[in-house]
């Protein structure tokens, strides 16, 4: 194919990671840190194929599927934690549940 | 005093022969400490019994001296020094201390008295403890008493030796404490415990020289080495134990503990503070007196001299105080410390049968008087003030007529046996060169000794009754009189034990009698030789001055001489005699205080100081996790946010550790 060069690929992975990283740090809301979290697992799979086409072989590819299986196990039980934390404490807010305050 | 064909010390110890009375000596003192076990775990329910189990078991270890004593009669005059080995008890590298018993004349004469003397105060015990609730456990003190003294006289080590010192201390604390529940007792216990204590350090550190210079403690070994040793280290352990002694006897520095001791029941002021355990110090002296012979004849300083200053100094001091106190036991007190002094003079002047003749002799009237005190005090109800008796000779002839025989026996009066005793030891004085002022200092003491016991005896039995008012003296029981006859004909005949029958009657030129024959084998005398004038004039003198003491305290206590205006005469000297020149009081200031302040010191220390750290590590590791809990927020974003740091670091060191390994 004609050349984008790896170096912008890379650059798109670390600039959506970071700002999936700032999210995470950031907002409040424990919906939107998960979003973010999974743009960061979407910002390492970008990596992945990148060095992939990079090396020539297929190991980035076959490691991504495995990202992807788990980003979505992961998305499942994460959600099932998100939905009954609310109903314990009626709010979305990442500050609220405090219990293991020392 | 002329000089008679005395034997030596010879050095040699015989094995007992098997089944002599020797070789079952150890059961002397063995018996009366089980039977003290067994009143002390039974003693209650036991009861009144108990007296009889201890009265038998002194009344064993009493005939059974009395069969050693015979036994070393029949044997002849150098075969009379025995060792018997008991049980071997600490083999350790060079020291070999075994309990071993030595057997030879001067402990067979202390075995007679303690056993003896033991055995008519746990007699007399019978009546004067009556009734009081304490009775099971006062005989098995008394017994262990006996079997602790009897330990320390036949002791075959100076270990073994000291093991009875420290018992007899022990069992003094026990016995002077015995009504423990008035606080004054139990302090006069302590005071009398950790006084000898003081001088027990003194004993132990002439022990380590003993071993270090000698390499044994083994009186068997170490006496015939006696005279090998160098002279320095002869010296210290002299001295050291002469302070050793003077916690024991009593004498100047460490007496103080003796009149706070009569707080404990009469029978125990009777056999502990007259006839026993103060002559521990005594006999330690006289058992080491090879020792002090070798320092006499070769050393720079006189150590046997030094014990007889530090005696005569004591007996006067003593007997001033004794002149101005209003106790009855008191006085006697002060009188034993003083008496004491005196048989200091005579072992270390270098005539051991002296002293021990004065030992004994005063074992006897001494602990007579002090019966015989205990009877006044039954009869008037604990009361001991001199000033509130009186005229008792009407109302209690037998306590009358025996503390008479006592009274004139310590007074040095002729035909009595105190006479005798002390002027042996006063004859030492004036046949040692340099011991002229110890004579003066002696015959003065005997001039107050006889004024002062003149007015213990005025005020009590003679003259009119001033006792308190509903208080009815009675004669005591068989049990106590019997004894005060018993001691009072031992008063009278002990004489025979130091002087011949001829000298007896001819008391201006006394001869040496028995004893010094007897006792030759075991001491080495080293008084010197004897001149005959001096002697009978000197003999006149002292009679002198006792039949001046007497007619003093006649005229002040039996005539109308106004005693207020003496009292004044004397003026300050009087005050400083009857508060005994303040020696608690000095001591309380120079020792005690600073010693308290001490411990409060350390205990300031150990509270705050010591305390103070390991509390502060808790409270340290306190601020540390209050520091530290600050990491858990709870908060998950922190939480993410440590997580990205951590991460930040560990990638920083892969590159930093690439970028270094380029």
């Amino acid at each position: 194919m004609s050349g984008v060069p790896v170096g912008w690929y890379i650059a798109l992975s670390a600039a959506l990671f970071t700002t999936g990283l700032v999210g995470v740090l950031i907002r409040r809301s424990i919906v939107v840190m998960f979003m973010c979290i999974e743009l960061m697992l979407n910002a390492v799979n970008l990596a992945l194929i990148t060095f992939s086409r990079v090396h020539g072989n297929h190991d980035g590819q076959v490691l991504s599927f495995f990202v992807i299986v788990v980003a979505a196990a992961e998305v499942t039980i994460g959600l099932a934690l998100i939905v009954n934390l609310f109903r314990l404490l009626g709010s979305t807010d990442a500050d609220d549940p405090d219990r293991l305050r020392a | 005093m002329l000089a008679t064909a005395e034997g030596g010390f010879t050095g040699h110890y015989l094995d007992a022969a098997a089944g002599s009375p020797i070789a079952l000596a150890w059961l002397i003192p063995v018996v009366p400490a089980v039977s003290a076990a067994l009143l002390m775990i039974f003693g209650r329910r036991i009861g009144r019994a108990s007296a009889w189990i201890a009265i038998a078991a002194v009344g064993y270890s009493a005939v059974a001296s009395a069969l050693v004593f015979s036994y070393l009669l029949g044997q002849p005059e150098d075969g009379r020094n025995f060792v018997t080995k008991v049980v071997s008890w600490l083999p350790v590298g060079e020291l070999q201390v075994d309990w071993a018993l030595l057997i030879d004349p001067l402990s067979a004469v202390m075995l007679l008295l303690v056993t003896w003397v033991g055995l008519l105060i746990h007699i007399y015990s019978l009546g004067y403890m009556e009734g009081d609730e304490g009775f099971p456990r006062f005989f098995a003190y008394l017994n262990l008493f006996v079997a602790s003294m009897l330990v320390l006289v036949l002791g075959e080590s100076m270990l073994v030796l000291f093991v009875g010192w420290e018992l007899v201390g022990l069992c003094s604390y026990l016995l002077i404490g015995f009504w423990f529940t008035e606080r004054g007792n139990a302090t006069a216990a302590k005071k009398a415990f950790i006084v000898n204590r003081v001088g027990d350090v003194g004993f132990m550190i002439a022990m380590f020289v003993t071993f270090a210079t000698i390499g044994s403690l083994s009186f068997s070994e170490v006496l015939p080495q006696a005279g090998g040793i160098a002279a320095g280290a002869a010296v210290a352990i002299g001295v050291l134990l002469l302070v050793a002694a003077t916690g024991k006897s009593a004498q100047i520095p460490l007496f103080v503990w003796l009149p706070d001791a009569m707080a404990g029941p009469t029978p125990v002021s009777a056999l502990i503070h007259a006839a026993t355990m103060v002559t521990a110090g005594v006999y330690l002296i006289a058992r080491m007196s090879p020792l002090y012979a070798t320092i006499h004849d070769a050393a720079l300083f006189d150590v046997g001299l030094l014990v007889a200053w530090v005696g005569v100094l004591t007996a006067l001091v003593a007997a001033l105080i004794a002149c101005a106190q209003n106790d009855l036991k008191k006085i006697l007190a002060y009188s034993t410390i003083s008496q004491l002094g005196y048989m200091f003079v005579g072992v270390g002047l270098g005539s051991q049968a002296a002293g021990v003749f004065h030992l004994l002799t005063h074992g006897f009237f001494k602990a007579l008087l002090f019966l015989a005190a205990g009877s006044v005090m039954h009869a008037l109800h604990e009361e001991t003030d001199v000033w509130k008796m009186g005229g008792l000779r009407r109302a209690m002839p037998i306590t009358f007529a025996t503390s008479a025989v006592a009274w004139l026996a310590i007074s040095g009066v002729p035909f009595f046996s105190g006479f005798y005793s002390k002027e042996e030891i006063l004859a030492a004085a004036l046949d040692t060169p340099g011991a002229g002022l110890i004579w003066v200092l002696g015959a003065l003491v005997a001039g107050l000794t006889a004024f002062y016991m003149s007015r213990w005896f005025f005020l009590i039995f003679l003259g009119e009754s001033r006792v308190s008012e509903g208080v009815h003296p009675h004669e005591s029981p068989w049990s106590m009189t019997s004894v005060l006859v018993v001691l009072a004909v031992a008063s009278v005949g002990g004489a025979f034990i130091g002087v011949t029958p001829g000298s007896y009657v001819r008391f201006w030129l006394l001869e040496h009698g028995w004893l010094f024959e007897w006792l030759a084998p075991a001491v080495q005398p080293y008084v010197g030789e004897e001149a005959l004038f001096n002697e009978v004039l000197a003999g006149f003198v002292v009679i002198a001055m006792a039949a001046a003491g007497i007619a003093a305290a006649y005229a002040l206590y039996l005539r109308p001489v106004d005693i207020v205006a003496v009292r004044a005469r004397l003026g300050s000297l009087y005050q400083a005699m009857l508060s005994k020149f303040w020696v608690d009081e000095i001591y309380e200031r120079t020792v005690m205080t600073p010693g308290l302040l001490m411990s409060e010191g350390m205990a300031e220390f150990d509270a705050r100081g010591i305390d103070g750290f390991v509390n502060g590590l808790g409270r340290g590791t306190h601020k540390l996790a209050q520091v530290g809990r600050r990491v858990q927020t709870g908060f998950v974003r922190s939480y993410a946010l440590a997580v990205l740091f951590g991460t930040l670091l560990i990638a920083g060191l892969f590159l930093g550790g690439t970028l270094l390994g380029r």
